[in-house]
């Protein structure tokens, strides 16, 4: 217990903002908002938007929101298990949801062609183009969790502002990148080729097992003073829960694969009708 | 080629590399269920298992991770490869069907002998005489295996089967 006591307004009691995560909030609703007004901007030229892209986009804002509210935030520093809850809620389910609204292609769709060419360029460039490679992907989002469940870091994170605000960031931008490289939908040059994409499925899923059961085992993290019981239930939950997630996963990239060889036989049965 | 011009007719026969794929999926399919039927029913209900046995080694315990996600990976995959050959009029129920019960064997088979034996991961159930259950386990993996490989060999050479289903 005790956990946050003597941080700098980290776990500040139930109900109050977190302070340290101002500037996170801030994002999520300038999200939102831009979202939202891509989706007027498609309106007001006369375009189609599919229902489900943009309620998923807003299923992901909404658990991001619940996954970073200040109650849950305070229980989750108090309770091991409640913040394994949260880490799924921001690390998986959510960018899951937010990978389905592709909001890239909104994006790309709303502004002027030539405001569009030079976005794509600029995604297309050096430091995305690093970020999308499944192995720096799945290194940010498993390396994180890693680093975060299985060094002194998590205790510290407690303790300070910055580093609360970095690893929940890091959370969240990392979940979301893993998933767009697995099981993104937008259509991007970057994407991996299958194979790797399922690789990369596989390893994380692997890891984030092995995880589990490696905190289970050492009761980690450690210097928190949580109880083992405790930690033994959060581990568990992240096993079972980080499943599911991962499940889910597989079914988007494998969903995109067969509507890709869907495509790939009418393609055929046209080129055999016209050859005859 | 004959995939694309036979999907086009309404009534194709199945060459044997689509029946031998039906039968690939099922293997998949099989090694997944397998997997979710241990971690339902032996972990879960009867709590046989343990999420983790304190004495598994640490490779153990990485090879363990490693087949979890195959293993669930597998499934989701085989379900979508069933759905593609139906899409694809190349779906056979009987090819499947070999495949899945060849599967479920052979991975029960390596379960019982590589995972429980050789590398001790964990044992089928803790507090009791194992030897009997080990046996009827690797027992059932072999009837398995054996009752697998000759529907698919079956469903190979009979001319029936060759219709797609």
């Amino acid at each position: 217990m005790g956990a946050g006591h003597t941080s700098h307004g980290v776990g500040s009691g139930p109900g109050l903002p977190d302070p340290s995560l101002a500037p996170l909030y801030l994002l999520v609703f300038i999200g939102g908002v831009v979202y939202a007004a891509l989706l007027w901007r498609q309106r007001q030229l006369g375009r189609e938007w599919p229902l489900g892209r943009s309620l998923m986009f807003a299923l992901g804002i909404l658990l991001v929101a619940y996954g970073l509210s200040p109650a849950l935030m305070a229980a989750g520093h108090a309770d091991l298990r409640v913040h394994m809850t949260q880490h799924m809620l921001l690390g998986m389910f959510a960018p899951l949801a937010l990978v389905l609204g592709q909001p890239l292609t909104l994006l790309l769709r709303s502004l002027p062609v030539s405001a569009a060419r030079r976005l794509t360029g600029l995604l297309h460039a050096a430091p995305l183009r690093w970020l999308m490679h499944p192995l720096v992907a799945l290194t940010l989002n498993v390396g994180g969790m890693y680093l975060l469940y299985l060094t002194p870091l998590y205790a510290a994170m407690l303790e300070s502002g910055w580093l609360h605000l970095l690893a929940h960031f890091h959370i969240i931008a990392a979940g979301f990148l893993y998933s767009s490289v697995v099981a993104g939908v937008d259509p991007s040059p970057l994407r991996a080729p299958f194979a790797w994409r399922l690789g990369t499925l596989l390893a994380g899923a692997a890891l984030h097992a092995v995880l589990g059961k490696l905190m289970f085992a050492g009761l980690y993290p450690r210097g928190t003073g949580q109880a083992p019981e405790v930690i033994e239930a959060a581990a568990r939950r992240m096993y079972y829960w980080g499943d599911l997630a991962e499940a889910l996963l597989a079914c988007m990239l494998f969903w995109s694969w067969l509507k890709a060889r869907d495509r790939e036989r009418i393609k055929a049965q046209r080129q055999a009708a016209a050859a005859l | 080629m004959t995939v694309s011009a036979a999907s086009a007719q309404p009534s194709p026969t199945l060459t044997p590399a689509q029946l031998s794929r039906n039968a690939w999926i099922g293997v998949l399919l099989g090694i997944g269920l397998v997997a979710a039927i241990d971690e339902i029913g032996l972990h879960q209900l009867l709590a046989w298992h343990h999420f983790y046995d304190k004495s598994t080694p640490k490779v153990g315990l990485f090879s363990d991770g490693v087949f979890h996600a195959a293993q669930m990976i597998a499934l989701i995959a085989g379900a979508f490869m069933t759905a593609d050959m139906l899409q694809a009029r190349a779906f056979s129920g009987r090819m499947l069907a070999a495949g899945v019960v060849t599967g479920m064997g052979a991975f029960q088979l390596w379960d019982g002998t590589i995972n429980h034996k050789v590398l001790a991961i964990h044992q089928i159930r803790y507090g009791v005489e194992i030897l009997p259950y080990d046996l009827t386990w690797n027992v059932v993996a072999l009837a398995l295996l054996l009752t697998g490989v000759t529907l698919w060999r079956r469903g190979l050479a009979d001319p029936a089967a060759h219709q797609p289903q």
